[in-house]
Formats: C-alpha cells, sequence, structure tokens
C-alpha cells in the first residue's frame, strides 16, 4: 500500500495526481471467508479493520448493500464525546477516546479528530445538580468533566442568549474538554482502505437476501451476488438490523426511527466548541468550511425512509435559535436524515447471538458514530474470541430480560422520544 | 408533513397527534403467572417492520382520543386508521 505522506503528495503532484494507487480494490466475493461482516459503515470497517490487525484474521469479506460509507456513518454529525454517567457506557467510550487521538497515524489517514471540548448547557439548578452528579461519575472513570457556571459558559460561548427574560436562562454547563468532532467520510475511508490493504474484501452493491443457518450454526449468507459461506458473520448494519433480524427469525429489543441533520450556509468562525441546548434536544457546532452543523430529535415515528420531515426540523431549529439566536439569519445549506437502531435503554448491544458463529453489533441509537472505533475493536474481539470483551460485556442481548439494563437517561422503552 | 384521518374528528396534521408505538403489542393479562420471557416479549422485544406497520397516535391537540393507524414505514403512506376499541381484520 502506497504510503500518505507530503512526499508521496509531492511526487504526485509532478504526475498531476493521474498515478495513485486505488485506495481499495473491488473484489468478487470468494467461495468462503473465515468471517463476514454485513455493513460497510462505520463499524463494519473498524471490525474488520481490527480482525486483521489485533487478531490476525484476514480472510474477511465486507459485504455492504449500496456503498461503503453511505449510511448513518455519511450522515451523522461527527461529534465524539464520553460524557457518560454509567461505567459501562464511559469506560467503552473512554477507550475509544484514546483510539481516536491514535487514529490518523494509525490509519496513515487525516480523519482531522478536533478535540473541541462539548458543552452541555444547563438552563435550572436541578439540571445544574444533576451535571454535577454526572461530572463526578465521569471523573470517577478518568474521563475529563468541568462544571461551569454562567460567567464561564459566557465566556466561551458569548453568541448564546444571555440576555434577561429568556424562557431556558443558562445557569451553567458541564464541558468535556478532550470531546470533539472528526471528519466521518475520512473515518470510513482511513478504515476500508487498511483494512483492504490487509486482504480484506470489500464487496460493494451486494444485498443479503437471507442466512444459511442449519442445526444453530451459521453456515452463510445469501446475496444478490450469490451464496457465500462463512465460518462467522457479523451484522453492523445500524438502522437495518431489525430487517435482517426477521430473516433470522430473532425479535430485537430494537426500533428504527429516523433523526435529521443540517447545516446552514458558510460563515466565518465563530463557534469554538460543540454546544448542546439542555431544554430539549438541539446541538450545534461549525465545520472546517464554516457552516453551522445542527441536528436534534427524532423524527418521532418508526421510520425506514432515510428523509426527514419538515414539523421535527422546524421544532428543533425553534431550541436552536432560543440558543443561539443568530441562527435566525442564516440560510440552510442542506438538510437530510439516517435511520437510527433505537434499543429500549437507549444503549448498544455488542454480543453472541443463541445461532452459533452469529455476532450482533447494534442498537447505537445516534451515538453510533464516536463509537467507531471502539465498537470495532470490541465486536472484533468478540467474533474472534467468541466471547465478549470486558469492555462490551455490559451491552449484552439478554439484559433487557435479566433486568440489567443501562438506561443513561431513564427514559426507558419510549424510544421515539429518546 | 403527515396527515392523520382521526376517526372522530377528521384529517388533521401530525402536529395535533403524539405517538404512541407499536399497536399490536399485548400487555399479558392480569392474576397469570407470567414468565420472564413473556414480559421481554411485552415490555422491550418489537418487530419494527419495514412496511406496513399498526400503531398508536394520541390526538392529543384534538379530541384527546388514541387511535390506530396503519402506516408504511418507509414510504409514510397511510392505509386506514381505527378507533383505539374498534376490530382489526
Amino acid at each position: 500500500m502506497q504510503k500518505y505522506s507530503v512526499f508521496s503528495l509531492i511526487k504526485n503532484a509532478f504526475s498531476d495526481h493521474q498515478n495513485w494507487e486505488v485506495a481499495w480494490k473491488d473484489p468478487t466475493p470468494k467461495k468462503e471467508y473465515d468471517v463476514i461482516i454485513i455493513g460497510g459503515g462505520g463499524h463494519g470497517l473498524a471490525t474488520a479493520y481490527y480482525l486483521a490487525k489485533e487478531h490476525n484474521i484476514t480472510n474477511v469479506a465486507i459485504i455492504e448493500k449500496g456503498w461503503i460509507g453511505g449510511g448513518n456513518v455519511g450522515r451523522n454529525t461527527t461529534i465524539i464525546r464520553s460524557n457518560y454517567m454509567h461505567d459501562e457506557n464511559g469506560l467503552f467510550s473512554e477507550f475509544g477516546m484514546d483510539l481516536w487521538r491514535k487514529m490518523s497515524q494509525d490509519l496513515n489517514y487525516n480523519v482531522m479528530f478536533s478535540p473541541r471540548g462539548i458543552i452541555n448547557l444547563a438552563h435550572s439548578d436541578a439540571q445544574m445538580n444533576a451535571y454535577s452528579r454526572r461530572g463526578n461519575s465521569m471523573r470517577l472513570n478518568g474521563i475529563d468533566a468541568v462544571l461551569l457556571n454562567r460567567e464561564e459558559v459566557q465566556k466561551l460561548i458569548p453568541m448564546a442568549d444571555f440576555s434577561d427574560n429568556v424562557r431556558f436562562p443558562i445557569f451553567g454547563g458541564l464541558m468535556q474538554p478532550s470531546a470533539g468532532t472528526a471528519r466521518h467520510d475520512a473515518v470510513a475511508w482511513g478504515y476500508a482502505r487498511q483494512a483492504d490493504s490487509m486482504g480484506v474484501d470489500i464487496i460493494q452493491n451486494c444485498e443479503v437476501t437471507g442466512f444459511d443457518v442449519s442445526n444453530g450454526k451459521i453456515l452463510g449468507v445469501r446475496t444478490s451476488k450469490g451464496d457465500i459461506k462463512a465460518k462467522k458473520v457479523g451484522l453492523c448494519v445500524a438502522g437495518s438490523t431489525n430487517i435482517l433480524a426477521e430473516m433470522l427469525n430473532m425479535t430485537l429489543p430494537i426500533e428504527t426511527h429516523l433523526l435529521q441533520a443540517c447545516v446552514s450556509e458558510p460563515i466565518k468562525p465563530l463557534l469554538d466548541h460543540v454546544v448542546t441546548f439542555g431544554a430539549g434536544h438541539f446541538y450545534c457546532s461549525q465545520s472546517d468550511k464554516g457552516e453551522m452543523v445542527m441536528g436534534g430529535d427524532l423524527d418521532g415515528y418508526n421510520s425506514y425512509s432515510q428523509r426527514g420531515n419538515l414539523p421535527t426540523l422546524q421544532h428543533v431549529l425553534t431550541e436552536g435559535i432560543a440558543m443561539f439566536p443568530f441562527l435566525s439569519k442564516l440560510k440552510m445549506l442542506r438538510t437530510w436524515g439516517g435511520i437510527m437502531d433505537m434499543s429500549m435503554d437507549g444503549s448498544p448491544i455488542i454480543d453472541k447471538t443463541h445461532i452459533n458463529g452469529l455476532y450482533l453489533n447494534c442498537g447505537w441509537c445516534y451515538g453510533g458514530f464516536k463509537a467507531t472505533p471502539a465498537s470495532g475493536w470490541t465486536f472484533a474481539h468478540t467474533i474472534a474470541q467468541d466471547r465478549v470483551h470486558d469492555l462490551n460485556a455490559g451491552y449484552s442481548l439478554n439484559r433487557f430480560s435479566n433486568g440489567n439494563l443501562i438506561d443513561e437517561k431513564g427514559l426507558g422503552t419510549k424510544t421515539w422520544i429518546s | 408533513m403527515l396527515y392523520i384521518n382521526c376517526p372522530h374528528c377528521g384529517l388533521r396534521s401530525q402536529n395535533e397527534f403524539a405517538y404512541g408505538g407499536d399497536a399490536t403489542v399485548k400487555r399479558p393479562e392480569l392474576n397469570k403467572e407470567i414468565s420472564d420471557q413473556e414480559w421481554d416479549n411485552f415490555v422491550y422485544l418489537r418487530k419494527s417492520p419495514r412496511g406496513k406497520h399498526l400503531e398508536l397516535w394520541h390526538h392529543i391537540s384534538g379530541c384527546r382520543q388514541w387511535i390506530k393507524v396503519e402506516r408504511d414505514t418507509s414510504t409514510h403512506e397511510i392505509f386506514k386508521t381505527y378507533k383505539a376499541n374498534e376490530a382489526i381484520e
């Protein structure tokens, strides 16, 4: 594999950039693989990469219905954080933060990781108390957290609404300084390029149409490009999880819902951090191109449509304007939607299943992007060793029936309001 | 914007409604011994199909009645709406 560096850039400039190697090949599927990963998104690509790198399993195929990185890894708002209260989520995400910090070097691909800090705004004394508790829980798990008062928040984001008589006055906030953003497409492409160079077959435009299961053991998958045998199969398909589960006669604690995001026209550098509104669902950051990147509520009813509905967008942006009044002056550049695998406690599932050789990675709700490296790393471990790692032991499939839920927000099973 | 035909009020915009989830989920009978698996099925497990989905909506800014709506989760086409206690064929 050709190494990307300033020298290779200069060298290729002399040939008008016509002679770069392809970043990944376009192979026809083999008859059989040791491991098939279904879903060529961030998690699937990362899983294949860590299978090859950490476990030396390279006879691996990634099967993707569309094109790699065309699903949620290309549709999210690129936020990376580990500001969770519960141990399972905090330790898992903080392990991921470490992988994020090393990612550009590790993948020889600039993922533009920008640890600019995230601020969750508080709008009441009760919320300040809750944030203080969450911040302390984070610090006990070795995650950086700073509780900010109103004046400290105002220094960092003076453009927020600090005027008198607002409906949701800013009391303060909880900040995780090491949180940030990354270039989401680069994450998918970086993992794909490295996985490909280690022998992983990335098979695009190949839809899974069924599974070959016999005596409780997985034997392979049926696809639009023919049947492919496999010793092990891993599912990394986010919002499409229930569609594949139906083919396997499995019912999961997951509903598929639609989440929208949008960007404004580009403006000069204004917002240095990721900021979330505490009185509803709205979050905002500024991209390197200057666009304000925004998102918030789910559309609120089961959906596979991958496109949003305007009432929700209007509601979300009303909250945005309550937080940052200047947003009302901006033009909208683009809006889009992605389908989320909403789990019944808001936490993911990375586990074995009752079918021997079939592994499940789903339930990311709208927190999947930041989890990409940690999810790939732990899922690769689970598949390679046929047992869960300590980091994903809490993310079990049977926690719903045995009561060991990880309900970070305490919202219960109403996934459409979480 | 979805337009939902409330069986009590007629065609109204989605802004008047709140979503109530999968309408096919049945609570286990009272005064009956229930296994953990049955509770799991009722509380947590969902089919979440791509296609036709029977779901509950609450006409909260209208007549305040709960209704059932048969909707396509992929195209958002609404096929039929029912009163909460109406038999569904």
